[in-house]
């Protein structure tokens, strides 16, 4: 039976983990308010240049020279090349399983028997797929700490030079969409080819530029748009998902400490009952 | 006929303006595009410089650089690369790159004369609305 003593040990040490999950959900909170603050910030920009681009592609219907954009064009799906976004840091409840799961399960099975590669962002991503030895053809890490639109560019001019040079035949997004704070929902999208968003009534627009040379600019940043929102809503549904995480090991700390408060009292007073016994048993014999 | 319109400037992480305006002026890659209400859908790509509009009569304005600019008769979008409000511009930084991207552009031959061009145009807006908001 322990002792006393190890429970009362047992019991700090409970705390003390207490302490610190209670600690790292405090941070979690706050840097989701600030990821969500930056997903909301990015929304204006995200959505006009979809509108923009829904114009432009309506203007240019049905025109040639737009069609063999090499962002537009079609090839049959040979090599596929997917970006991943999953978190670098772990204690985040199933955040990174999920998503790599997912991704596992869209290569093996939706793109079976086809060349696959794999962009890394986040550590978890990168450690997942090398150990289970898929082609990583580049990594970013470190990026969803504060995540800036000049990596999200970066990453989007290489998978578009690679699209564009036919070295790949198609581009995906993995990644975990911010919901709400309890919930993330996995999102696989089509980047390239670009798929063109389709909005009603077209306007007659003046076109400073040609509308061909104007499509051939919106397309690149549509893309770079599109990976630095997913990069966003990624570290906020992280946050979210860390943070949920560190609440439930706070209150599982807290009953684990109750439980074993119980059972140091108990054998506490089983030890009083005891010695009274003796005490009274010892009494008893004298008389 | 409506007196004002909507402009509206973003940048990828940040939405700058948003507000009714009666006018505004925007640096389309053409040269200047003046912007009243009613203005015919118009779509251009946006050069660099300074992009000026007025609220109820009082006069605003951000530098942009890089981009596009959607008009149409209720309102104009200005998405831009970068755009900054003329006191958040720090004015020695601004100063340097002009002084680097001028000094690219008499040596040439070296550097890219198309991109040391557009850095020189985007550095002389940035100064120009620093040192007019008073520093």
């Amino acid at each position: 039976m322990p002792s006393l003593i190890d429970f009362r040990r047992r019991i700090r040490s409970v705390k003390n983990t207490q302490q610190i999950t209670k600690a790292m959900k405090m941070v979690s909170a706050a840097k989701l308010r600030r990821a969500q603050d930056a997903v909301i910030a990015a929304r204006p920009f995200a959505n006009s240049l979809r509108q923009m681009l829904a114009n432009v592609a309506n203007a240019t219907k049905g025109s040639d020279t737009a069609a063999e954009n090499p962002l537009l064009v079609v090839r049959p799906e040979e090599r596929v090349l997917v970006i991943i976004i999953n978190a670098d840091r772990g204690l985040a409840g199933a955040f990174s399983t999920n998503i790599n799961r997912g991704a596992q399960k869209f290569l093996t099975e939706d793109k079976a028997g086809k060349t696959v590669e794999i962009e890394a962002v986040g550590k978890k991503a990168r450690d997942y797929f090398r150990r289970r030895g898929f082609t990583i053809s580049g990594e970013m890490m470190n990026v969803t700490k504060a995540p800036k639109y000049a990596d999200a560019a970066t990453l989007g001019r290489k998978v578009v030079e690679r699209y564009s040079n036919g070295e790949v035949d198609s581009v995906y997004l993995v990644y975990n969409e911010f919901k709400s704070v309890m919930a993330a929902r996995l999102d696989i999208v089509q980047l390239l080819p670009v798929p063109l968003p389709q909005e009603q009534a077209s306007v007659d627009y003046i076109f400073e530029q040609p509308a061909e040379e104007l499509l051939a600019t919106l397309l690149p940043r549509y893309v770079e748009v599109a990976i630095y929102r997913a990069i966003l809503e990624s570290t906020a549904a992280e946050h979210a998902a860390r943070m949920t995480a560190m609440d439930s090991a706070s209150s599982n700390a807290a009953d684990v400490i109750e439980r074993l408060t119980l059972y140091m009292n108990r054998v506490r007073q089983a030890s009083i009952t005891r010695e009274i016994i003796e005490v009274v048993s010892g009494a008893s014999a004298l008389d | 006929m409506a007196e004002t319109f909507e402009l509206e400037v973003a940048t990828p992480d940040r939405l700058l303006v948003k507000d009714q305006v009666t006018e505004a002026q925007i640096p389309a890659l053409n040269g200047f595009l003046g912007v009243l209400p009613e203005h015919a859908p118009l779509l251009s790509e946006l050069g660099s410089g300074l992009l000026s509009y007025t609220v109820g009569g009082k006069a605003h304005s951000v530098v942009v650089s890089g981009g596009w600019v959607e008009v149409q008769p209720h309102g104009t979008r200005v998405l831009a690369k970068t755009a900054e409000r003329p006191d958040e511009i720090d004015l020695k930084r601004a100063q340097e790159s002009l002084d680097r991207a001028e000094r690219r552009l008499k040596e040439s031959g070296e550097w890219d004369i198309a991109r040391a061009l557009q850095a020189a145009e985007r550095a002389r807006a940035r100064v120009e609305a620093a040192s007019k908001s008073g520093r």
